[in-house]
């Protein structure tokens, strides 16, 4: 348990510095992203820009208009609609879409992001929910078949090369088609069918992770395969089954986020993602791809924190 | 060959052999061709005895334990293990099987390794209990029942594996070379242990090995082995009393066994590798 904390201790350190410096360079690449921006402002504004005109400065590259527009660098981090907007605008954007909405009590609003990211979480966790009883079944179909290992497995693969992008319009189609209502359900399809596979090859890893003398030793008692998929296999996978777990949880997300993009959805991360992209808002794309990236992080923090004490008190050093 | 149990053992008022192989074959079909992992073996083991098999790698020695275990299945001759078939002994919970690895299961604590085979063998809770508190005491571990596996030393985890092999009450101990991973000075420490056990409990063991002071000091009979095709070249009925000290392997009588053991190995190796 102290090693757990002192393990977290060690680790904090490099990730900070690992922030700190993706901050650096986010930083540093707003100047080159928005110095066009920032010159069409400052022209509109009356002041000297070097190439006076909009069309004369599209053909220049951003390194040679920010040596020529030193002053008005510094106009770039401050635009309303930034081509890439610091890192300080998007956490304002993502504060007043979130924390000061609910403040007022408008959480749920459909301008939040908290109700864009409820939306997406339901979605996310029935697929999640679908695609591990999915990917359970199909190991322990594997584990204990050789003709569903031969037969399956091939499938499974293949399932995950064709792109979900393609697939997700055609299950909204075909789920309206057999009277499904609304964008939920075939949501939780498409985030299933990306959450069973890390599930299934990690399952099917785990299943069969006992050493062959421990399967011996169980032939020795005549233990029943009940007995020893209860007894050793189930609990020899826990490992691998936290680790499937929370890969899957993140692809669910993402699926579930795919789910909401080409389908004309209105609401879900994936929608806010879209409908900024369509409007010219960036900071409202932006703020929406940070809400998707907190909700994965709290995910996985939550199934690792599940996995630690699972683990634990199992008895084995997690 | 010197075996001077086997004819009469049938004969009235002698017992019968707890084990008995009768011209053992097992060939294993692989991509290479046949392999003949045991190859005309004869031998009976009477009830009591320690039986240590020594050889070279491939010489058959595991295979054969296996074939008693029911882990395999002899391709030709006889074999029986208290009368019964091997798997019909297996049912019957004839033997209890320990490892060379001590396979302890990581998210069990020590009683709850020893109580694995017991819950699949359907005994009650107060029955387990009871059964581990006297293995445990058996094997010196009682206060480590509430430990992890990996909370104890090596030595210390094949001592709770032989316990498992213990808790059910099996006549037979079966044993593939339990020792072979430890170091020298924990090795003999066990192997007092051992022998400790042997004469408290009475069970008959049989027992894998690479080591010649090893068969040696713990065996009332040694299977000598070679290999390609696995078959037996000696067998040694010890002379050494069943009460033996460490020390008692430093006595003439002990290293002239450990020579006839060395010269039976030493005919039977082929050299060509």
């Amino acid at each position: 348990m102290q090693g757990g904390v002192a393990s977290d201790m060690r680790s904090f350190l490099p990730i900070m510095t690992v922030l700190g410096v993706i901050v650096l360079i986010w930083y540093a690449a707003v100047a080159p992203m928005n110095i066009r921006g920032a010159l069409d402002v400052a022209e509109r504004g009356g002041a000297d820009v070097v190439p006076p005109e909009s069309r004369a400065r599209f053909e220049q590259p951003v390194w040679r208009l920010m040596v020529d527009n030193p002053q008005h660098i510094a106009a770039g981090y401050a635009l309303d609609r930034p081509r890439l907007p610091t890192p300080q605008q998007v956490g304002q954007e993502l504060w007043k879409t979130t924390g000061e909405m609910a403040l007022k009590g408008r959480a749920m609003s459909k301008r939040s992001l908290l109700y864009h990211g409820w939306i997406t979480l339901q979605s996310t966790l029935w697929g999640f929910a679908l695609g591990t009883a999915l990917g359970m079944a199909g190991a322990i179909a594997i584990v204990y078949s050789r003709v569903v290992d031969m037969s399956l497995m091939p499938w499974a693969i293949i399932s995950q090369t064709v792109p979900i992008v393609a697939l997700a319009p055609m299950i909204i189609v075909l789920s309206s088609q057999v009277g499904i209502e609304g964008r939920g359900v075939p949501k939780a399809i498409i985030s299933a069918y990306l959450c069973y596979f890390p599930v299934l090859v990690g399952m099917v890893k785990g299943l069969r992770s006992p050493a062959s003398a421990q399967l011996d030793l169980l032939k020795t008692y005549s233990a029943s395969s009940l007995q020893g998929f209860l007894k050793l296999r189930l609990p020899a996978s826990m490992p691998y089954f936290f680790t499937s777990l929370k890969i899957g949880i993140a692809a669910a997300l993402v699926g579930t986020i795919v789910g909401e993009l080409p389908t004309g959805a209105i609401s879900g991360l994936g929608a806010r993602i879209l409908i900024g992209d369509q409007f010219g808002t960036p900071l409202a794309i932006w703020a929406a791809l940070f809400a998707a990236a907190i909700l994965a992080g709290a995910l996985v923090t939550l199934l690792d924190l599940m996995q630690r004490v699972t683990l634990r008190r199992m008895g084995m050093q997690a | 060959m010197i075996e001077t149990t086997a004819p009469s053992a049938v004969s009235a008022g002698k017992t019968t052999p707890v084990i008995s192989a009768k011209s053992l074959d097992l060939t294993f079909q692989t991509n290479d061709g046949p392999v003949h992992a045991l190859s005309g073996v004869d031998l009976d083991i009477g009830k009591g005895e320690f039986v240590s098999f020594i050889g070279p790698s491939g010489c058959g020695k595991t295979t054969f334990l296996r074939c008693v275990a029911a882990l395999e299945t002899p391709t030709g001759g006889t074999l029986t293990v208290n009368g019964m078939s091997p798997d019909a002994a297996r049912k019957a919970r004839a033997y209890g099987y320990v490892f060379q690895a001590a396979g302890l299961y990581p998210w069990r604590t020590i009683e709850k390794n020893i109580a694995l085979p017991l819950e699949i063998m359907g005994y009650s809770k107060a029955e387990q209990s009871e059964r581990i508190a006297r293995v445990l005491d058996l094997v010196e571990l009682s206060n480590f029942g509430k430990k992890y596996p990996w909370q104890l030393s090596g030595g210390m985890q094949q001592r709770a594996s032989i316990a498992r092999a213990l808790a059910f009450d099996a006549d037979i101990l079966l044993m593939d070379e339990p020792f072979g991973a430890l170091d020298e000075i924990v090795r003999d420490h066990l192997n007092e242990q051992l022998l400790a056990l042997w004469a408290r409990t009475e069970k008959t063991i049989g027992f894998v090995t690479h080591s010649i002071p090893e068969a040696v000091y713990l065996s009332t009979k040694i299977v000598v082995m070679s290999p390609r095709p696995g078959r037996i070249t000696d067998v040694i009925d010890s002379p050494l009393p069943k009460e033996r000290p460490l020390d008692i392997r430093d006595t003439p009588e002990f290293l002239q066994i450990a020579h006839r053991v060395r010269d039976g190995l030493r005919a039977g190796h082929a050299y060509d590798d």
